[in-house]
């Protein structure tokens, strides 16, 4: 079996301009990265950069125009079942309520009813909403539509989990609420997985033959352009280069230690070293994609 | 003074029931004379005409009705039929609607190729159609059904194809994610972000089936309002086509109503002004 939850390798993704046949937009070139088990990596670049595109083709959502994704050393193809995808966008659906929006996905794998309410509800309960079932998305603040969405990823138990900036869209101060609330349940997920309510096996899921790693974690691909949150989650971050074809530059290990508060791990003399090597990196990439903004708008 | 009177939120309904009452004595003023009161009718004589078709009770000859009231009752067969034909119709055709305009919209080939047949059905003037149905369905109801339903189908379909189109892709992907195969996708996606869209069309939609069931009566039947005021109409009776076309407004505004009620209740997912963002 193999010890990597997600690898991309030589991983290339070309668009086709629908407008014009011989415009092609190389928005991920080369790609080889592999994301162990229990691992928490993150992707830093500047914004354009394709970070979104490499998500989309790990979760099988967008198929890579060369090169293999593999799953616990399975080649992927279709939808990745092994994986939850947090978006950075409103992804709940506005017709149901939170309760029913966690729901879904068990009742997509055949829950009935009844237990995969009980599932949602354990999990509404863990991420603070229990009282909050009931409401509709646009009668939730913005911080709980997240903490639903949250849930109803991890309602299913993914192995894997993806996510592009998920709280980008957030303030400041529920953002880090949410990043450390993450990170607990993330690194509690041994735990977790006895006290929640653990969903059946599923025929889709392609059966719980691989553990998430040690302690029971999940592996997690975290987007993002904010250097500070990629460092206070990760363990390691991977530095893109500014797109067009875009690839890997720079990867990092991040050897604070947990568990981690992300406000306060800020204050750390490792923090300021690894942020100074790491912006280093990504500084003249963020320059460079900027140039091409100015050049593609004027 | 004027300030207690003038228009505000409170005494709105007074001044609607005002603005009614001031037209209705205006042209009821305009109807003393002979020659115009056959052409515009007299809203007495109108309102005498309503109260013998729906009350059974007569009126003695009196300072308003020299010939007295007769109280038939005989409105509630051909409004029975008209009625029946609206909501067939409305029905069928919103099934219809509902249907092609998902598959339409989920199959990109075929849309592709029905598209220039969809565009030119929907900019031929449909009424035009009434005959053509009244010699394949005959005169009973199902002529005038039919007629309903090509008015009706076209603004669901529209609402529908549009509905499906305009479906957050990030909802989608975030469906498929969460392991949604085609038909729970259908279900939980795309039916739920439809219904808004047809609900909104629901409102014209009922409108547009009375508009259809009447016309087509009124083009040949044997009964329903449409066939009373075109009986009325072969008599220069003025005052019973005014009185047909009040049953009807009232009739189509009810409906609407119960549409208005059926959606607050389906669509209460959905933000109302003044209810976002509760806490």
């Amino acid at each position: 079996m193999s010890d990597f939850a997600l690898e991309f390798l030589g991983i290339s993704c070309t668009f086709r301009s629908s407008d014009a046949a011989a415009a092609r937009y190389t928005a991920v070139a080369d790609t080889t990265l592999r994301i162990r088990a229990g691992e928490f990596v993150s992707v830093v670049g500047p914004t354009g950069c394709g970070k979104s595109t490499l998500l989309n083709i790990g979760a099988g959502l967008l198929a890579p125009s060369s090169g293999e994704v593999r799953v616990f050393g399975e080649p992927l193809n279709g939808i990745n079942r092994r994986a939850g995808y947090m978006f950075q966008t409103e992804a709940l659906m506005p017709w149901r309520s939170a309760i029913d929006n966690v729901m879904v996905g068990l009742q997509y794998r055949g829950v009935p009813d009844a237990a995969a309410r009980a599932q949602a509800q354990a999990w509404l309960d863990r991420v603070g909403l229990s009282e909050f079932g009931d409401r509709y998305p646009h009668q939730l603040s913005g911080g709980m539509r997240k903490r639903t969405a949250l849930a109803q990823t991890l309602a299913l138990d993914p192995d894997i989990i993806l996510m592009d900036e998920p709280f980008s869209a957030l303030d400041i101060q529920t953002r880090q609420l949410m990043e450390d609330e993450v990170l607990e349940l993330w690194s509690g997920a041994s735990e977790g997985r006895r006290a929640a309510p653990r969903p059946e096996p599923t025929p889709s899921g392609g059966g719980r033959n691989a553990p998430g790693g040690e302690n029971g974690r999940k592996a997690v691909l975290f987007i993002t352009h904010d250097l500070d949150e990629a460092i206070a989650m990760s363990d390691r971050v991977v530095v893109l280069s500014a797109g067009p074809a875009t690839r890997p530059i720079g990867e990092f290990d991040i050897d604070l230690a947990r568990p981690r508060n992300v406000a306060e791990v800020r204050t750390q003399p490792r923090f300021v070293e690894l942020h100074s090597q790491i912006w280093n990196v990504l500084r003249d990439e963020v320059l460079k994609g900027y140039q091409q903004q100015l050049r593609k708008a004027a | 003074m004027w300030d207690r009177i003038k228009p505000h939120e409170g005494n709105l309904r007074v001044w609607q029931v005002g603005v009614l009452v001031l037209m209705l004595s205006a042209w009821q003023l305009a109807s003393r004379d002979q020659q115009l009161a056959f052409f515009l009718g007299e809203p007495v004589q109108v309102l005498g005409r309503i109260w013998s078709w729906f009350l059974p009770w007569s009126l003695p000859p009196g300072a308003l009705f020299a010939d007295g009231l007769a109280g038939n009752a005989d409105i509630y067969r051909h409004l029975g039929t008209t009625l029946l034909e609206t909501v067939l119709a409305f029905c069928i055709g919103t099934v219809l609607g509902l249907g092609c305009g998902l598959w339409l919209a989920l199959a990109p080939t075929a849309s592709a190729i029905m598209e220039p047949y969809i565009k030119a059905a929907n900019a031929m003037p449909r009424v035009i159609l009434a005959p053509i149905f009244a010699m394949w369905f005959g005169l009973g109801i199902w002529s005038k059904v039919a007629l309903a339903v090509t008015l009706v189908f076209f603004i669901v379909f529209f609402n529908v194809y549009q509905g499906v189109r305009e479906v957050s892709p990030v909802v989608l992907a975030n469906a498929r994610m969460l392991g949604a195969n085609q038909r729970q996708l259908l279900r939980t996606v795309y039916l739920p972000s439809a219904t808004a869209w047809v609900f909104s069309s629901l409102h014209t939609s009922v409108g547009l089936a009375f508009v259809g069931a009447v016309v087509g009566e009124y083009l040949g039947s044997a009964r329903g309002v449409g066939y009373l005021i075109q009986q009325a109409e072969g008599t220069f009776d003025v005052n019973t086509v005014f009185a047909g076309i009040v049953v009807l407004t009232a009739f189509a505004l009810l409906l609407d109503g119960l549409v208005g009620r059926i959606e607050r209740r389906l669509m209460k997912w959905q933000p109302r002004q003044g209810e976002t963002e509760k806490l």
